[in-house]
């Protein structure tokens, strides 16, 4: 495979790096909002600042992106496969801002500062909006499953790719 | 014979279940809470309450002790709510075993603290899985809950508080505990252990009214009147004390800090007022205050929001539309 197939060294650590976050930050969030253990508040407050560092990352990723050339699609998918392709990576990346947004704008709206790491807070509104928190608590709620949708279709196609096209798509992401 | 070995093998299982209470959560917590009748847009516990405004006017003794702002000697309001146990927010005042004090300080855009304060000053049970038990058993009615308190000695100090306690003919008369312990945290980076009540200036004797909102209508014509005020007392705990237990006080002669007066200065019904939109997480925690691992505390912020989310998405669907807050 010839370093035109492979995305570049920095795009295949953003990929993985953020896949790793964003599986667990799925992973904690559903835990949390059912768990009496003692635990949830320290994942709760894990999950509000890693939160704020998943929209900092896909702000680099998204400029980095647009820095570099991507490896072509293989050149026999149908059209409709390859608008399919491109709409699934917008979608992703999409909702990888909307994600974080929703989940500050509904810690916003409740009046609760977010803390990160004990260095500084993210500030709330002083006065609390039921509301705005109950629109933002719901979208979140709503995205995170679209997100795990995404996720499982852009997984499948993968491995679509790579074990029954068995072409270069998911080795240039290796 | 056969049968006895097998006995044998499940008696230490048997033992272990005993102690070890069914895990719930949060979602089973709250449905518990509501019963089979909810209100729709109220809350799921503490459903009942009404809004009060005011300051806390702090001495600036406990300054040395936490670095949140409020405790600097000087003047800070906050939004409160004054509420009676229960999830009927009509239910009758006066036949609520608990009265409860919660308040919310915006000290800025980045410090916040909320307070949920009752009038038991321990928990009967140590852990949320067991104090759904608890719930359970109290639906159940008086011999259920006679049961329960037999079958767990950690609530004796908590049974010993209910048997002599007098309810007074007002929120006013009532001390409001943390019951939790928290870390005060000073500039410094020193912790120590505390609890903290809202003792009563007043007192108030049991009042013979029938009326549903006896307290209500007692406390918004006092604070009409006058100001109610409360001393902000502080216990700190020593070494041996476990900080982690609700169901254990902490001995009498811990030292004690007051930190200021707590003035309540207006009353609005909870539906026009500010405090019906707050959730009283209790950790919600300015920088000075942190969390122990008590784990009925650390209950609290799933078991809350799961109640606030209900509530909340019920009122974006219009559930209290139509009533006085319009």
């Amino acid at each position: 495979m010839s370093n035109s197939d492979r995305f570049s060294l920095s795009m295949r650590l953003f990929h993985w790096g953020m896949a790793a976050l964003v599986v667990s930050m799925l992973a904690a969030g559903l835990l949390m909002i059912t768990s009496l253990q003692p635990w949830q508040l320290t994942l709760l407050t894990a999950h509000k600042a890693f939160g704020v560092i998943a929209i900092i990352l896909v702000m680099a990723r998204l400029i980095n992106r647009l820095r570099h050339r991507l490896p072509p699609l293989p050149g026999d998918l149908s059209a409709a496969q390859q608008w399919g392709a491109k709409a699934s990576h917008w979608l992703l990346y999409g909702l990888l801002f909307a994600m974080p947004l929703s989940g500050y704008l509904m810690q916003y709206f409740a009046g609760r500062p977010i803390e990160l790491f004990g260095w500084f807070r993210l500030p709330a509104a002083l006065q609390v909006d039921i509301h705005n928190y109950a629109l933002f608590r719901e979208l979140h709620g709503w995205l995170a499953i679209a997100l795990i949708g995404v996720i499982a279709l852009h997984v499948g196609a993968a491995l679509h790719h790579h074990f029954v096209r068995k072409d270069n798509v998911l080795k240039s992401m290796l | 014979m056969k049968y006895l070995y097998f006995a044998l093998l499940l008696a230490p299982a048997a033992g272990l279940t005993a102690d070890v209470p069914p895990q719930v959560s949060a979602q089973q917590f709250v449905d518990l809470q509501q019963g089979n009748s909810s209100f729709a847009g109220f809350r799921r516990a503490h459903a009942k309450g009404l809004c009060v405004t005011g300051e806390f006017r702090a001495n600036g003794n406990l300054a040395d002790y936490s670095k949140a702002s409020l405790f600097k000697a000087g003047t800070t309001p906050f939004t409160g709510r004054l509420s009676i146990a229960g999830n009927n927010p009509t239910a009758p005042d006066l036949k609520a075993p608990v009265r409860s004090l919660a308040l919310s300080f915006a000290l800025s855009r980045t410090e916040q603290w909320r307070l949920a304060m009752n009038t038991p000053p321990v928990m009967a049970v140590a852990d949320p899985h067991t104090f759904y038990q608890q719930i359970q058993a109290i639906q159940a009615g008086p011999a259920a809950i006679k049961q329960f308190f037999a079958e767990h000695p950690e609530s004796s100090e908590f049974s010993a508080w209910a048997g002599q306690y007098q309810p007074s003919g007002s929120f006013a008369a009532e001390t409001y505990h943390s019951i939790n312990a928290f870390y005060l945290v000073n500039a410094g980076g020193d912790q120590h252990a505390v609890r903290w009540a809202m003792q009563p200036t007043v007192s108030v004797a049991a009042t013979d009214l029938k009326d549903d909102d006896a307290l209500h209508q007692e406390i918004s014509s006092r604070i009409a009147a006058k100001p109610v005020v409360f001393d902000w007392v502080f216990t700190l705990a020593e070494p041996t004390d476990d900080e982690t237990n609700p169901t254990k006080a902490w001995p009498a002669s811990r030292q004690q800090i007051n930190a200021g007066q707590i003035v309540l200065t207006g009353t609005t019904a909870q539906l026009e007022g500010d405090c019906h939109a707050i959730n009283f997480d209790p950790l919600v925690l300015p920088s000075g205050i942190t969390a122990t691992a008590d784990p009925i505390l650390r209950a609290r912020s799933a078991a809350y929001a799961e109640s606030y989310r209900r509530r909340a998405k019920e009122q974006l669907h219009g559930a209290l539309e139509g009533s006085n807050n319009e």
